[in-house]
């Protein structure tokens, strides 16, 4: 038997490297998903929250009684209520305390004040503009740095007099954490010898992950078995559990976690809300199962904004723009409680990425959190924690670098990369890269592009007074947290788990730790099973989000799902495959050492005639294994990865800019993204479209603004900035492959890449508009007016 | 509340459903008639996740009310596939990757086809254009217009074929 037909057989298996269409898509396409609010059980009851019109204020009382008085309305619950169960406030995994429903105040608008529990969604709406809320005003705290004015109002009465919320020493009622990395002396050293140092204020501001299905959940409580079972949107069903038996003592056998479908994530749906704790409580209460689900005005306003971090970036370097230190710092706003998503131990994320791709030999890095009075979160929109804040920073300060010094923006880079021999790479602030190779790269998408002809279009167009930029990104993420010496979610370590399967036939069943919210689970770890144990991936299922019958993981966000569970899956394969190899040599009568594998089967070296298919094992695995084998062909794997992965790519984007409208149309946006071994071709495409329409997004229009009072302003799909089929721009993909030395087949995670270097490929390329008018930064999102106003004060509408 | 009965054609089939004058056509679907692929991202029109074919139109049942729908033919996206067979457009998004979470799924479909009677020859803007009252966050659209493309070469192959 030739090379061709073992080829051949191992396309049939469509396994990595295939792009099989999707497993999961028949479903959709019929209307046949199962999204919480699908869910519909006997004698469901509806719960609506009563919500705070003031960003703080304290509460004088609260009325039921005309609520409770209306028809088909079952109950009110008020933090009075929660309070004998101790279920008032609940922890955050940032390791504070937040409000499930208000105790005495209010500290952001939209804070959750009460449940109205009823018949059906229009009578909570009904009962909840019945509840009767007085309130006495208190003056608000919205701007984070007058967060820490000595005579600041005081957001956190409840910590008063304790110096620490859960991260460390504060030194301000509204202060909740210093955290610092790196050699602040050795690093301001350089800074004060540098030939050239050059210094911005960059903000990322406040935005929201808003996935088209807005959060909630259907709790049902079971008072005779004593079962709390909770359909949830949630991106980490497993931690869901835990959290729900630390909080209300039902042991974590009697809770059941399920995250059915779910509609789109991006870090909205990794935290506990407020809205899932308090129906969990009133179906309890009521012994009867309780839907929450919340609207968009309240997913915008409430759960899980993202970023809103002021940062200053400075960067030293010599005249020929070789970078020799960086200092950055930010002062980051996490609202009213600090309900950050985040391993436990990073209060700032792994911001320490901020050195880039770029080889700095010294770098100091400080961030500050405080709190304010809007609402809480901090999540990482469609990337790893607080990467896209740290990219963001050093990807627009190399371009400050390079005007500075009057370098070409690509060629600055090409002198700072790390270079593909310094691989594996510490960097100055504590990271091991894992493997890279940029320049290549970099040269790939310069030549796609045509970098120099866009230079002189760009010389020319400057000459004639019109506006064109060029902007690029080179960036490197992390992702794929992690391991448990570094990570860990209130003390659980952060691995991934899959438990195989294989049926006597030869089917087989793969189980997560993780939960797909569109990543494409069911087509892509049946991919790795695939071509792991040599069984077609069609014959593979794969189920998640049932945490009954899903080994325990820590679910799907910070791209982790194929660094951590996807290696997970490729273990637990060759496990079964070792002990497959016993049983054919057992059926062949030879030693397992005299067997090589080939594709998806057993031979006898030397003589391809003597195989054993994986089918055949699989049934021999029931009936006729070797003498003190354990029969069935089944393990489970829990990976705690050796270290992160380091993804990395390479965008360009131009620009055209109307300078009388201000008015930008992106003529281009060409990524190329490196994510190492490639499982699934089309899945890859489709998530760095999405990412990078989500970058499009947050960099062109969102943002969650606040006017002095705290009152949010805009807070639904009319003021909030959701990119259509008109304004989104077309994508082109390209790749390299790279693979990570240390994950089982080299896969580094690749949804986030495209958000997190979209973000500052946009901005660079807006400000690259006016890089000859000396301007050097301009603060996101850059809408049309926001470019208009750039373009009026530099005079250019005339 | 007195109910008010409201009778219209659903996929084909009739339905007799009470309702309350406030009852929205999403809810009614959704809750009362079991029909839940039709999903709801905004309840104020922006959103496109809840659109369903009324009388040869694409509307957003979020913003109509159940008792508008009295004597009317609805189309979700239960109602696409005919005789067990995917609809061409279905079967297109299903080739070209047009969907990740899948919940703007069926108003997408749903709107793209009604639009592909209206337009069966469509070029990109115009698909941009017919199509943006439908948010996706997951896709990046472009995969969308690849696959609505892709189900008009179908439907017009189809056509010539049974034509013949
Ligand atoms: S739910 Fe109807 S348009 Fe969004
Ligand atoms: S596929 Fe998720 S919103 Fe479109």
């Amino acid at each position: 038997m030739g090379k061709s037909e073992s080829l051949k057989r191992q396309d049939e298996l469509k396994g990595i490297g295939c792009a099989r269409k999707r497993k999961e898509d028949p479903r959709f396409i019929q209307g046949k998903g199962l999204y919480v609010d699908d869910v519909k059980l006997p004698g469901m009851l509806a719960g609506a929250i009563v919500r705070s019109p003031y960003a703080h204020a304290r509460i004088t009382s609260i009325n039921k009684e005309k609520a409770l008085a209306m028809p088909g309305v079952h109950a009110v619950i008020t933090a009075e209520d929660l309070k004998p169960l101790g279920l008032h406030w609940m922890p955050t995994l940032a390791g504070d305390s937040q409000a499930v429903l208000a105790d005495e105040k209010v500290c952001f608008q939209e804070q959750e004040v009460a449940m109205v529990i009823a018949d059906d969604r229009y009578i909570a709406a009904d009962g909840v503009e019945l509840v009767e809320v007085e309130y006495e005003m208190l003056t608000p705290v919205v701007n984070p740095q007058q967060a820490m004015d000595e005579d600041a109002p005081i957001i956190r009465e409840d910590l008063v007099g304790k110096d620490e919320a859960g991260q460390g020493k504060r030194k301000h009622n509204n202060h909740i954490f210093t955290w610092e990395v790196g050699d602040k002396e050795a690093t301001d050293r350089v800074f004060s010898d540098a030939e050239v140092t050059v210094r911005e204020e960059i903000l990322n501001p406040r935005v929201h992950p808003s996935p088209l299905e807005t959060c909630g959940c259907v709790a049902s409580f079971d008072k005779v078995k004593g079962e709390m079972t909770v359909y949830i949107t949630s991106q980490a069903p497993h931690v869901v559990r835990t959290v729900v038996t630390l909080l209300s003592n039902i042991p974590e056998n009697k809770v059941r976690v399920i995250s059915p479908d779910i509609g789109g994530g991006f870090g909205n749906k990794v935290g506990i809300y407020p809205g899932y704790v308090v129906s969990m409580v009133a179906s309890i209460v009521l012994g009867v199962p309780v839907k929450w689900i919340e609207n968009r005005i309240e997913n915008l306003s409430t759960t899980a904004f993202a970023r809103d971090y002021h940062g200053i970036g400075e960067l030293a370097a010599d005249s020929q723009g070789r970078i020799k230190a960086l200092r950055f710092s930010a002062l980051a706003d996490h609202g009213a409680f600090n309900s950050h998503a985040q391993p436990t131990k990073w209060p700032a994320g792994f911001f320490n990425i901020c050195t880039g791709s770029y080889d700095i030999p010294v770098a100091y890095a400080r961030v500050d959190g405080v709190y304010t009075n809007k609402a809480p979160g901090g999540v990482a929109y469609r990337c790893s924690f607080r990467v896209t804040e740290a990219v963001y920073l050093i990807e627009r300060m190399i371009d400050v670098l390079a005007q500075k010094l009057n370098i070409d923006k690509a060629e600055i880079r090409r002198r700072n990369f790390i270079r593909e021999d310094q691989f594996p790479y510490q960097s100055a602030l504590g990271w091991e890269f894992d493997s890279g190779n940029y320049l290549p790269a970099l040269e790939k998408v310069l030549e796609a592009c045509d970098y120099e002809g866009l230079r002189r279009e760009q010389a020319e167009k400057r000459a004639n007074g019109e506006l064109m930029g060029i902007g690029l990104a080179t960036f490197t993420e992390i992702v794929g947290a992690g391991p448990s010496k570094n990570c860990d979610i209130l003390g659980v370590g952060m691995f991934d788990s899959c438990e195989i399967r294989v049926h006597p036939t030869g089917s087989a069943i793969a189980r997560m730790g993780t939960i797909t919210q569109g990543q494409g689970h069911a087509t892509t770890y049946a991919q790795i099973v695939a071509t792991e144990l040599g069984l077609p991936s069609e014959e593979i299922e794969v189920e998640e989000g049932d945490t009954d019958t899903a080994p325990y993981g820590l679910g799907t966000y910070g791209s982790r799902s194929t660094p951590v569970a996807g290696a997970a899956t490729a273990l637990a394969a060759r496990s079964i495959r070792a002990k497959a190899q016993k049983i054919a040599a057992h059926l062949l009568e030879v030693s397992p050492d005299d067997l090589e594998w080939d594709v998806d089967r057993f031979q006898v070296k030397g003589n391809p005639e003597a195989v054993k298919t994986m089918k055949e094992i699989a049934w021999a695995a029931y009936n006729d294994v070797p003498e003190g084998m354990e029969m069935g062909l089944e393990t489970v794997n829990y990976y705690d990865p050796p270290n992160f992965t380091f993804p990395f790519g390479i965008y360009l984007c131009v620009v055209d800019i109307d300078r009388k409208t201000g008015v930008t149309s992106i003529r281009r946006f060409y990524a190329l993204d490196d994510c190492g071994t490639r499982i699934n071709p089309m899945i890859i495409d489709g998530q760095i479209h999405g990412g990078l329409n989500e970058a499009f997004a947050v960099a062109m229009g969102q943002l969650i603004s606040f006017d002095e009072q705290g009152n949010l302003q805009g807070n639904t799909f009319m003021d909030y900035f959701i990119p259509t089929f008109m304004e989104t721009p077309h994508w082109e993909t390209d790749y390299t492959v790279t693979p990570s030395p240390h994950h089982p087949i080299g896969a580094k995670g690749v949804a986030e890449s495209p958000h997190v270097g979209g973000i500052p490929c946009f901005s660079n390329a807006i400000i690259d508009a006016f890089a000859h008018k000396g301007i050097t930064h301009i603060d996101m999102p850059h809408t049309a007016y926001n470019v208009w106003k750039t373009i009026h004060s530099l005079g250019l509408d005339k | 509340m007195s109910k008010i009965q409201v009778s219209f054609k659903l996929n084909g089939k009739d339905v007799d459903v009470l309702v309350e004058p406030r009852d929205l056509l999403i809810h009614v679907l959704r809750e009362q008639l079991q029909s839940t692929g039709s999903h709801i991202g905004c309840e104020t029109s922006h959103c496109g996740a809840c659109t369903v074919d009324i009388d040869g139109e694409s509307i957003k049942s979020c913003t109509v009310l159940a008792v508008q729908a009295q004597g009317a033919e609805l189309i979700t996206v239960e109602g696409l596939a005919q005789n067990g067979e995917l609809h061409p457009l279905q079967q297109a998004f299903m080739d070209e990757h047009g969907l990740q979470c899948g919940f703007c799924t069926p108003g997408m479909l749903v709107r793209g086809y009604r639009f592909l009677q209206e337009n069966p020859d469509p070029s990109e803007d115009e698909i941009r254009y017919a199509m943006a009252g439908n948010l996706c966050r997951c896709t990046g659209y472009q995969n969308i217009i690849k696959s609505i493309q892709k189900a008009a070469v179908d439907m017009k192959t189809a056509n010539a074929t049974s034509a013949e």
